[in-house]
């Protein structure tokens, strides 16, 4: 006993109770991770062989064979979970930094926040663990900057000066929930609907009906969040998109309550593992595929003979389902397999969710569902959209499992990218296919005009007497400010000085404090679809014409109207911004999620790169107007020298970001620089740099510049 | 200049794992191989390169297969013949060379040693390092690395 030492000694008397535990150091040893994955694919195949014996059992009499058989049975079982068990952390791990990430922002921000842990030593699975790192980190400094109040504003609304924020943990059902709540301002559902109605993603009438549960949600759409600095929900609620893309990715949920001026909480309920996921196994052709369970919403079945059957629209299937129309996906097309689809009678159609849309897949079969233990694939097949991953069925052969988004986009449900309402949209190229709410309304005479609902502001009525002129043009007070109106007919040439009707129906554009009313006689529906521009067109005022709902449709170029009525509409920002394409070289996928969002938010174009390596091809072979690399990446210096070697690239500007402010002056040795450093959550700092690296470029060289960007 | 860096490190004996594809007697270094497989069930990955021909499941373990024919340009395998498994080890896990048939592990002496001659074709001259001059036939080397880049 004289070798123990000395700590053990001590904890040994500490432990009382337990005088012959080990210490610490002698419970517990340190493992590697591939040794712990390693050993878990073997006990997954062992369970295969045990279940394998198990049926060769039932076939046997000898029963010394049948029970020593059971016993392997219950062994198996035991041993998996047990290994399924080394992989776990507790939480404390990635709460044991937030005691001074709050105590550090309390301090910026001048405010006294009490943060309060419970359930810390709730287990995780380790890769969930590291997935959901960031995202909560990005709550709890939400919380702090936008969801506590300062003492004073505290003390005024009769509440203690300290704020409290609460961490909690707790297992429940299967799953892990984790709640991040604070006793602050709150968040105020109206507000939130004003902003969603300005940006318009809600119509009018959904935000009448919507209750304000539904309502405080829309803090997860993506675009909603940030430029919300003119409201006063402040900002708050910036990337919560980004935080939930990456809290569905691992399979978990989140949600938000809000009271104003209690404060808010936010649940957050995560798989307690990644590695084994429930999934419906579906067959096509001769290959069977497994469907995650989260995206999956029902399952419908269409025999032959009923009434109801699949439509076309173009070409493109749909099926009427409770009314709505759900688009449709034949898996056996779009993996371009051969399958038993013609000698089926009946359809099979997994519905499912991807983002925000629903689709439904046609498979030949379905199967069951099943537990299944994800494997990842090689790096051979990461390009395959459609595929998460791979696991083994209980016959020993391998299925794929199925990326429900990657499907979707695909199979052209989905666009690749998400649409931000910008007043500059393109309407070829990069968005030609994707589905497009559009807004149809007629003008003058009957033809039909369309302009993209993401545009629109608002649908308003004026009573004609309450029409002014001012300066040749009518004008309306409108919300305590003048609306310009501008008559589409009358700028289209169509039906010119025919006198304005009772009733006055204006399309109300905004784009940051301007406003604009656009006269139109009709509005006539609201349809979503992936509209091809098949026509461009010379006439003024119309940027092209497609078909909607099988007729003919022309786009009003909102641009050539907007200057028009007021050619400063636009201001210097945009002219600048519109195109510039920046790449954002960053590790962290959720990092690079929120700079994407950020960056098109003011009209820039992303190109992302996760590591050094790629930012480089993709400059060789995309180029770039600027970049933006961050010091995390494993080799910062080692790119920018790189680039600044290329002749072409060399005279790129590149922004740096680092975590710390000390940082820069750490790498100042380097005999390259970045043209600018700044803190990486530092937002108005980082497009300020931006704007200005952006600007010097054109002034250097406007010929260039100009040239290729065309 | 890679004939070269092959010498340097081909000079002493080398022990190849051969492997018959089409009509070529093929090998690889046998440090890289780690086992060999009779015909293993096979799930196709749909719209993957035409030269993945499937996933297996390598006791618990998904391994990629690539068929040997398609990378060298060679006439598919006949419908009825059963491919054998080569399971080398890639960098990011094992991978699977999908062969006609398997041959025994050979000791060469790099004095038989030659970088390919420039006749043969595009794609079998990306991934053929060099040839040995056996007494009877010749061995192709294929590199291991260059034959899973695609």
């Amino acid at each position: 006993m004289a070798a123990v030492p000395p700590k053990a000694v001590t904890e040994k008397a500490s432990s009382g109770e337990h005088p012959v535990r080990l210490g610490a150091a002698d419970s517990n040893i340190r493992v590697s991770v591939d040794l712990l994955d390693s050993l878990m694919n073997l006990v997954g195949e062992l369970v295969l062989a045990r279940n394998q014996i198990l049926q060769f059992t039932q076939t046997q009499e000898d029963s010394g064979f049948v029970s020593a058989s059971q016993r392997l049975n219950l062994i198996t079982t035991e041993l998996q979970a047990d290994v399924m068990k080394t992989r776990m952390q507790p939480i404390r791990v990635v709460w044991n930094k937030y005691p001074r990430v709050v105590r550090d922002l309390g301090q910026a921000f001048g405010k006294q926040i009490e943060l309060q842990v419970e359930g810390a030593d709730t287990e995780l699975d380790k890769t969930i663990i590291e997935a959901i790192k960031d995202p909560l980190t990005h709550i709890i400094r939400n919380s702090c900057d936008h969801g506590i109040e300062t003492p004073e504003t505290r003390v005024l609304a009769g509440k203690p000066a300290w704020g409290r924020l609460l961490l909690k943990a707790y297992h429940e059902g299967g799953q892990v929930n984790i709640e991040i709540v604070d006793d602050g301002a709150g968040i105020d559902p109206q507000k939130l609907k004003q902003k969603a109605l300005q940006k318009g993603r809600i119509a009018p009438d959904q935000a009448e009906r919507m209750t304000d549960r539904e309502a405080l949600s829309l803090i997860f759409l993506p675009g909603l969040s940030t430029a919300a600095k003119v409201t006063n929900v402040s900002g708050r609620g910036v990337g919560m998109d980004v935080v939930r893309t990456n809290i569905e990715k691992i399979g978990g949920s989140i949600d938000l309550q809000s009271t104003v001026g209690r404060g808010t909480t936010i649940k957050i309920k995560i798989p307690l593992t990644l590695a084994i996921i429930p999934a419906l196994v579906v067959a096509c052709g001769r290959e069977r595929f497994a469907i995650p369970q989260v995206n999956l919403l029902e399952l419908v079945r269409i025999e032959p003979g009923r009434d109801q059957q699949i439509e076309r629209i173009q070409g493109a299937p749909v099926y009427r389902l409770r009314g709505k129309l759900l688009p449709l996906i034949y898996l056996d097309d779009v993996l371009r397999i051969n399958s038993a689809r013609a000698e089926r009678e009946s359809v099979n159609i997994v519905v499912l969710q991807a983002d925000e849309q629903t689709f439904g897949l046609v498979v030949d079969d379905v199967q069951d569902t099943a537990e299944i233990v994800v494997k990842p694939l090689s790096k051979l097949l990461k390009s395959l959209a459609y595929c998460a991953g791979a696991t083994i069925m209980g016959d020993g052969r391998v299925a794929l499992i199925l990326d429900v988004l990657g499907l979707a986009q695909m199979g052209g449900v989905i666009g690749e990218t998400r649409q931000h309402g910008t007043l500059a949209f393109e309407m070829q190229g990069e968005s030609a296919g994707e589905k497009q709410a559009v807004l149809l309304f007629r003008a003058g005479s009957q033809e039909r005009v369309a302009v993209p609902l993401a545009l629109v502001d608002r649908l308003e009525e004026f009573a004609r007497e309450r029409i002014e002129m001012s300066g040749g043009r009518p004008v309306v007070q409108y919300r305590n400010k003048i609306l310009p109106l501008f008559s589409l007919a009358e700028f289209l040439g169509r039906g010119s000085g025919s006198k304005l009707p009772e009733k006055v129906r204006a399309i109300v554009f905004t784009e940051g404090s301007k406003r604009l009313g656009v006269i139109v006689d009709e509005i006539v529906d609201i349809v979503e679809e992936s509209i091809q521009v098949r026509a461009r067109s010379s006439r003024r005022g119309v940027m092209g014409s497609a078909v909607i709902d099988g007729m003919v449709t022309d786009f009003v170029d909102l641009q050539a109207i907007i200057e028009e009525v007021d050619k400063s509409w636009f201001g210097r920002r945009r002219e600048e911004n519109s195109g510039a394409r920046i790449l954002v070289a960053e590790p962290s996928s959720f990092t690079r999620g929120l700079m994407r969002n950020y960056l098109e938010m003011e009209g820039y174009r992303v190109l992302e790169a996760a590591s050094s390596d790629e930012a480089f091809d993709r400059l060789s072979r995309d180029g770039a107007d600027l970049v933006v690399a961050s010091l995390d990446l494993p080799e910062p210096f080692e790119l920018l020298r790189r680039v600044r070697t290329q002749p072409e690239l060399a005279r790129i500007p590149a922004l740096g970001l680092s975590n710390m402010s000390e940082e820069p002056a750490r790498y100042s040795e380097e005999d390259v620089q970045f043209d600018d450093y700044q803190l990486k959550f530092d937002r108005a700092s980082m497009l300020h740099s931006i704007e200005k690296l952006a600007h010097a470029i054109e002034l250097r060289e406007p010929a260039v510049a100009a040239g290729e960007r065309a | 200049m890679r004939n070269e860096a092959n010498h340097e490190s081909l000079r002493s004996l080398r022990q190849y794992a051969t492997f018959v594809v089409h009509d070529l007697f093929l090998g690889v270094d046998v440090l890289k191989v780690q086992e060999v497989l009779r015909y293993q069930p096979m799930t196709p990955a749909p719209c993957a390169d035409g030269v993945i021909e499937g996933l297996i499941n390598l006791r618990g373990q998904i391994v990629t297969a690539f068929d040997v024919r398609r990378r060298l340009g060679l006439p598919d395998r006949p419908a009825e013949s059963e491919p054998m498994n080569v399971v080398i080890r890639a960098d990011d896990g094992a991978v699977s060379l999908l062969v006609d048939e398997i041959g025994d592990v050979i000791e060469v002496d790099s004095d038989d040693f030659e970088p390919p001659p420039e006749t043969i074709t595009r794609a079998a001259r990306e991934v053929i390092e060099g040839v040995y001059k056996l007494s009877d036939r010749l061995l192709l080397v294929l590199s291991s690395e260059k034959v899973l880049r695609i």
